[in-house]
């Protein structure tokens, strides 16, 4: 796959909350001011990387040649929520700007099916006997690259433009949200569904890069 | 169980609380799989009442044992084990539907609604009534899935339940933009109604009370009436 089409892909054409629906939940809840929106997409997209780096040689060196995919579920939610309990636990020691910012939507993030998403994407398209171009696609760049399997590398690319694409889309709607929120709307239509209007026009707009 | 516990269980599950429409859980399941069919909503719907009634079931029986530091792994877990159940068996007899559902059948993991009912019900409530909990709460998402559905496969696609009906369509409503309008329509309806019917019970139960006032002044009178005489 070619990177820019990823990259394109992943931020507009093929968005994760607006194209596929992963992450719903967090995109409604926490969108109500641009700060916390800004901090729950950096969040996602920060977990979103470090579960493609560390999902996909688990799945690819590990559950595949032994041929227990069926465990996949329960892998990688083991490994996410370990993972982000980690990162939690680092940024609150060594950088507590940062945790203020963005720490507080950490613990949110693993339960997030948007997280748990890109690892089945990510891990989906791979093949156990082209495991071995994934470490020349590290280190030489991409050499080779046979049946669109994803490489290592485009798995990592991908799992921060889908993080991106993310967290765009919640940006968004918490400016768009800043308007409706005043707005004197009929009784029955306040909160979530007002909320969910205006996400029916940002897919509309989005749905135009699919065309 | 006594009665009214179980009719408060049932009717918590599937209009008081009705975890798609009123507490807007779950909503990435349902906007997805609502644009696939009403037979696939009801798949999901099935699998999702049978993960549910069985995490709600281990996990009540095991809300003594967890530590309550490490609750919400334990719950992950057990949910996860029953998830990974249901899509080895939609794999293995129902090929169709689990290739349609997709990765929303693995989703069902961090789906709010079972991690919700687990941390909120069945962790500090016995087995029977969780496992109640558990089925009109699924039966209260798939009810409220496969009518959303149905509306968007009859306006989307002018077909029902997979038959074509007439050669009519808005394309919208099946795409991506047409989940979140319908879903929006659908709360705001929901939300009339109820209010509605809640309107309604309260005047009742006002008017009962009055009433129950009445009658009882009318002994007191009665019966001062008797002592006086």
């Amino acid at each position: 796959m070619d990177v820019f089409a990823i990259i394109i892909a992943a931020l507009f054409a093929d968005n994760f909350v607006l194209s596929q629906f992963l992450g719903i939940c967090p995109f409604l809840g926490v969108s109500k001011k641009i700060s916390s929106a800004t901090g729950m997409g950096l969040a996602v997209t920060a977990v979103m990387v470090i579960t493609c780096v560390v999902c996909y040689p688990i799945y690819t060196f590990l559950l595949a040649p032994m041929g227990l995919q069926y465990l996949r579920i329960l892998v990688f939610i083991l490994v996410i929520a370990s993972l982000v309990q980690i990162l939690e636990m680092v940024l609150r020691r060594f950088s507590p700007g940062l945790y203020s910012a963005m720490g507080i939507y950490l613990p949110l993030v693993t339960t997030n099916c948007a997280i748990l998403g890109i690892a089945k994407i990510v891990t989906e398209t791979t093949d156990a006997s082209k495991a071995g171009y994934i470490f020349s696609d590290v280190f030489f760049g991409k050499l080779v690259n046979v049946n669109m399997v994803m490489g290592y590398g485009e798995a990592v690319l991908s799992g921060l433009f889908y993080g991106l694409g993310f967290t765009l889309a919640i940006v968004l709607l918490a400016g768009l949200r800043t308007k409706t929120d005043k707005l004197q709307v009929a009784k029955p239509m306040r909160g979530f569904p007002i909320t969910m209007l205006a996400a029916c026009f940002m897919a509309m707009a989005f749905y135009l890069f699919t065309i | 169980m006594k009665l009214k516990r179980f009719k408060e269980i049932a009717l918590d599950g599937t209009v008081r609380q009705n975890p798609t429409l009123r507490l807007v859980l779950g909503t990435c399941p349902t906007l997805a799989v609502t644009g696939m069919g009403a037979i696939s909503c009801l798949g999901m719907g099935a699998a999702v009442i049978f993960v549910l009634v069985f995490s709600n079931l281990m996990i009540s029986l095991l809300r003594n044992v967890i530590p309550d530091k490490v609750r919400i792994p334990c719950f992950i877990m057990i949910i996860a084990t029953f998830v990974t159940i249901v899509s080895m068996f939609m794999e293995a007899y129902m090929e169709k539907l689990f290739a349609n559902l997709g990765m929303f059948l693995d989703l069902i993991v961090v789906n709010c609604i079972i991690l919700g009912r687990a941390e909120s019900f069945a962790s500090h409530n016995p087995a029977l009534d969780s496992v109640c909990d558990g089925l009109f709460m699924g039966i209260g998402f798939t009810v409220s899935l496969t009518l959303m559905g149905i509306v968007r496969e009859i306006l989307g696609k002018g077909m029902l339940f997979g038959v074509q009906l007439w050669n009519f369509q808005i394309a919208f409503f099946a795409e991506k933009a047409g989940a979140f309008l319908t879903y929006a329509l659908f709360i705001a309806i929901f939300n009339v109604c109820y209010n509605a019917v809640e309107r309604k019970l309260k005047h009742k139960a006002a008017h009962n009370a009055a009433a129950v006032e009445r009658e009882a002044e009318a002994q007191a009178a009665a019966s001062t009436e008797a002592k006086e005489a």
